[in-house]
């Protein structure tokens, strides 16, 4: 009989936290972020949690030779970040990528909400993210996981489209309904992609139960987990425990035991010996698909609603986001680095998180991860920094016009006077084909609110 | 119940929080006997039985005056310093201050006494002799009720009276302390030496907000545990938001309050300095009057910016409303603010506030925007955001319309029923 199998993957970003921004700072200072938070709690988390996290999972791969594996997203943000404040980890990584027992994923280079604006924008983004994984890794990643594992059958369809074989996604119940998450589905639009569940009963009990003490199986130990992942299997093939890696050693922290639990419990489940790690692509190879699965609305990890309510469910986060979305024309136009690096940063979905107003519901994780005290506050330090970046883009844009006017006036005299007039074409055509313009912003915008 | 006003005839905000009360405590079934110092008769006797205390002559048919004063000794018409006397001197002192009590009270005996229930500088005065009447008409109705609730230092004396004469359980109601009327170094020590004796005689404080409740505790030195928070509410039955025809296209940023160190109006007229350094197309203005109005004008000048900055004096009945609905956004930069109501009027006038989180009222408003009063920094790029940002204004006006249409008077009446059954025995 064939081994059962575990898929452990484990999400790594850091936002790109922006700093207090006044009003009295637009138009004056373009430098937007709060380099001393992100250097202070990406340091912190490197030590806390990804430098100790990394040389277990390193330890726990060579120590069974090969038959622990997990699966790793890093986004381009956290990247950036590793390079700036903690190269080391960028290290501990490639040991790891090196010991061919840990995959890594692609996803939206900014950890962005692209897939819901702007497929031009989301395709952008996937490559830049694929281009960065092989360069720091030298891996080609094959699974895809969008951002906050964001999915739906027109977001599965684009991914298709870019080459991936599979994609992650959640279990959400409202649209599993009696279906199982522990089994391989296919998306009826692209039957070729597999979609993984994420199993969130499970994986909850370690990324918010774990150091729990009034959750009645309180403490959580090797064998009574593997037990609950052997009656969950006992009807499927896969479980997918996905998860921030930061539970490691931060969101739980070392003093809960989660790192012991962590040693000891691939060895509970390879000397049990009935199932085995997988990574997602070994999955998608070893398992076939049982059904396909339907999501024609958008679903997410987040809240109790798992849809995309956390980033766009009120209307100063719709708004944000459409003002921000609403700049790809003229960007692609301009096509300044410069420009194009803060919009990949503004777009990082952090910045819409701290705007949501769900204040009771689920307010105590949105408070955990969020530098502002109210909605009020995230919303207004984001638009005054929106405000800078539309006048920059704006300048941007006259400059250009100006100079293409000039060079139409030389053209032209060029033109009259012999020829030439075929090589100074007008750059906003010859850059736009470098990143097709097509802003659906505003349309997902709408589609999201229903 | 004591209380010092009753609408129509108000001078603050104290008189509307006890018609609240009253009508919240007459839906929940709880009935009123409501004694002010100087009734109109024109008062909504609906919801409660209002008992002019100048119409009750002082009365000791009950008991003789000597055993009246015996229970109401603390209180003292006028002040008496005496200082460095000896024992046997303050005994014979505290005896010909009897006498000449005794006698005062004779001259009193059988006669009313006609408040003016104002704010006026024999205040004490009116306070103790309200105190006596007090007393009197708790023994006249003796039978009538369970409960003493007196609302802020000016009733305090008349409560604890009532209490000593009837053994009837006491509340005092805080809605203001002395620290919050004139700055932490600025305390009137007769104020807080009444309000002080009303807390420790009482069985249970009610206090406006947390941050009063705290005052209550740490600066009046009373045990947590007889302190509750019940934060006011509003009333909004019968009032239409009225709509107005703008004269200027600007947007209005308003102040509107006492224009006193309490409401920290100098932090509003930095941060309006700061707004109007980086746009045009908006107007500031402060509405009311108060004791710093003059130094405010000048302030206003001295930053150059009085052509965008408007004075209006003091408001009445329509006009306040009127000017909520000129307003684009309403702010109170209070430095310390027991509850603070404005807001929440603002806020059902759909007006978007921005309110000092030293205010109690910052303690029930999700939706208002918080800052420190002293971060006008804060403050400015709050006006300009909602100056700015339609969708944050517009997000901001109908949720916190949605969230003030919640704060009833029913539900603050229910908990304070709720502290009535526990201190009836």
């Amino acid at each position: 009989m064939m081994k059962k199998s575990i898929c452990l993957y484990f999400q790594v970003h850091q936002p790109t936290r922006l700093r207090l921004y006044r009003f009295f700072d637009i138009g004056k200072d373009s430098h937007y972020y709060d380099d001393f938070a992100n250097r202070t709690i990406m340091r912190r988390v490197a030590q806390k949690c990804y430098l100790p996290m990394n040389a277990l999972l390193l330890d726990i791969i060579k120590r069974h030779k090969g038959e622990f594996k997990v699966a790793f997203s890093i986004s381009g943000s956290a990247l950036e970040q590793f390079d700036r404040y903690a190269p080391e980890v960028i290290d501990s990584f490639r040991k790891l990528a090196d010991t061919g027992s840990v995959e890594f994923l692609c996803e939206t280079y900014y950890h962005s909400l692209a897939s819901l604006a702007s497929p031009a924008e989301f395709k952008h983004q996937v490559l830049k993210h694929r281009d960065a994984m092989k360069q720091y890794f030298g891996v080609m990643p094959k699974v895809f996981r969008n951002t906050e594992l964001i999915y739906s059958n027109e977001i599965g369809g684009e991914v298709y489209d870019l080459g991936f074989k599979a994609m992650l996604t959640e279990g959400a119940k409202h649209i599993l309904g009696w279906k199982s998450p522990d089994f391989i589905y296919y998306d009826p639009a692209q039957p070729k992609l597999n979609i993984l569940l994420r199993n969130y009963s499970l994986s909850d009990d370690i990324a918010f139960r774990f150091s729990d003490k009034t959750w009645p199986d309180w403490p959580l130990t090797g064998e009574k987990y593997l037990s609950w992942i052997k009656s969950a299997v006992s009807k499927g093939d896969i479980v997918n425990l996905f998860m921030d890696y930061e539970t490691f050693g931060e969101h739980q922290n070392a003093a809960s035991g989660i790192f012991d639990f962590m040693r000891y419990f691939p060895e509970v489940v390879l000397k049990d010996g009935l199932m085995e790690f997988v990574t997602p692509s070994q999955a998608v190879r070893k398992l076939k698909p049982v059904d396909l699965l339907d999501v024609p609305q958008t679903i997410s990890w987040a809240d109790e609603e798992r849809d995309v309510t956390a980033w766009l469910g009120n209307e100063l986060q719709q708004d944000a986001f459409s003002k921000l979305y609403g700049l790809m024309e003229k960007l692609s136009i301009i096509n300044d680095p410069v420009l194009w690096s803060d919009f990949g940063h503004l777009q990082e979905s952090d910045h819409f998180y701290y705007m949501c107003t769900k204040f009771f519901s689920d307010g105590e994780v949105h408070k955990y991860f969020n530098p502002y005290d109210t909605p009020y506050e995230a919303f207004i330090n984001y638009m005054n920094v929106l405000s800078d970046f539309i006048i920059r883009t704006d300048a941007a844009y006259s400059d250009l016009d100006a100079k293409f006017v000039s060079d139409k006036k030389d053209a032209a005299k060029a033109t009259s006077s012999g020829r030439v007039a075929e090589k100074k074409k007008k750059p906003a055509v010859k850059k736009s084909t470098v990143r097709p313009v097509k802003t659906t912003a505003s349309k997902a915008v709408k589609t999201k609110k229903k | 119940m004591f209380g010092w006003e009753f609408p129509p005839h108000i001078a603050g905000g104290l008189g509307t929080a006890c018609y609240g009360i009253v009508k919240g405590l007459a839906a929940n079934g709880v009935k009123t006997l409501f004694v002010m110092p100087s009734a109109f008769g024109d008062e909504d006797s609906s919801v409660a039985d209002i008992i002019n205390a100048s119409d009750v002559a002082v009365d000791t048919s009950v008991c003789d005056i000597n055993e009246f004063l015996d229970k109401v000794s603390f209180i003292r018409i006028g002040t008496n310093m005496i200082p460095y006397v000896s024992s046997d001197e303050f005994r014979e002192l505290a005896e010909l201050e009897k006498k000449r009590q005794v006698k005062d009270f004779s001259i009193r005996y059988g006669q009313k006494y006609k408040f003016s229930g104002k704010y006026t500088s024999n205040l004490m005065e009116e306070v103790a002799r309200y105190a006596m009447v007090g007393g009197t008409i708790a023994m006249q109705h003796k039978d009538e009720f369970d409960v003493i609730h007196a609302h802020d230092w000016l009733t305090y004396l008349a409560g604890i009276a009532a209490r000593k004469l009837t053994g009837k359980p006491l509340i005092v109601h805080v809605h203001a302390t002395s620290f919050d009327r004139g700055g932490s170094d600025n305390v009137d020590t007769r104020v807080y030496d009444i309000e002080k004796m009303g807390m420790e005689a009482a069985d249970k404080v009610v206090a406006v907000s947390d941050l009063t409740r705290n005052i209550v505790i740490n600066r009046y030195g009373i045990s947590p545990d007889k302190v509750i928070t019940v934060h006011n509410a509003v009333d909004f039955s019968g009032r239409e938001n009225l709509k107005v025809e703008r004269g200027v296209k600007d947007k209005i940023v308003t102040f509107l309050g006492r224009i006193t160190f309490q409401k920290g109006p100098e932090y509003f007229i930095e941060a309006a300095a700061k707004v109007l350094k980086r746009t045009e197309n908006v107007r500031f203005v402060m509405a009311g009057s108060g004791d710093m109005m003059s130094r405010c004008i000048r302030h206003v000048a001295k930053l150059g910016i009085s052509d965008r900055f408007h004075f209006t004096g003091f408001l009445r009945g329509q006009e306040v409303g009127k000017m909520f609905a000129l307003s684009d956004v309403y702010i109170m930069p209070s430095v310390s603010e027991p509850f603070g109501i404005s807001p929440l009027e603002a806020m059902r006038s759909n007006v978007p506030s921005i309110i000092s989180r030293q205010s109690g009222a910052a303690e029930v408003l999700s939706y208002a925007f918080k800052v420190d009063f002293w971060d006008v920094d804060a403050m400015a790029d709050a006006i300009y955001a909602l100056l700015t940002y339609p969708s944050l204004s517009r997000f901001a006006s109908v949720h916190g319309y949605e969230e003030v249409d919640t704060l009833k008077w029913n539900n603050a009446a229910y908990k304070l029923k709720r502290i009535y059954e526990s201190v009836i025995k």
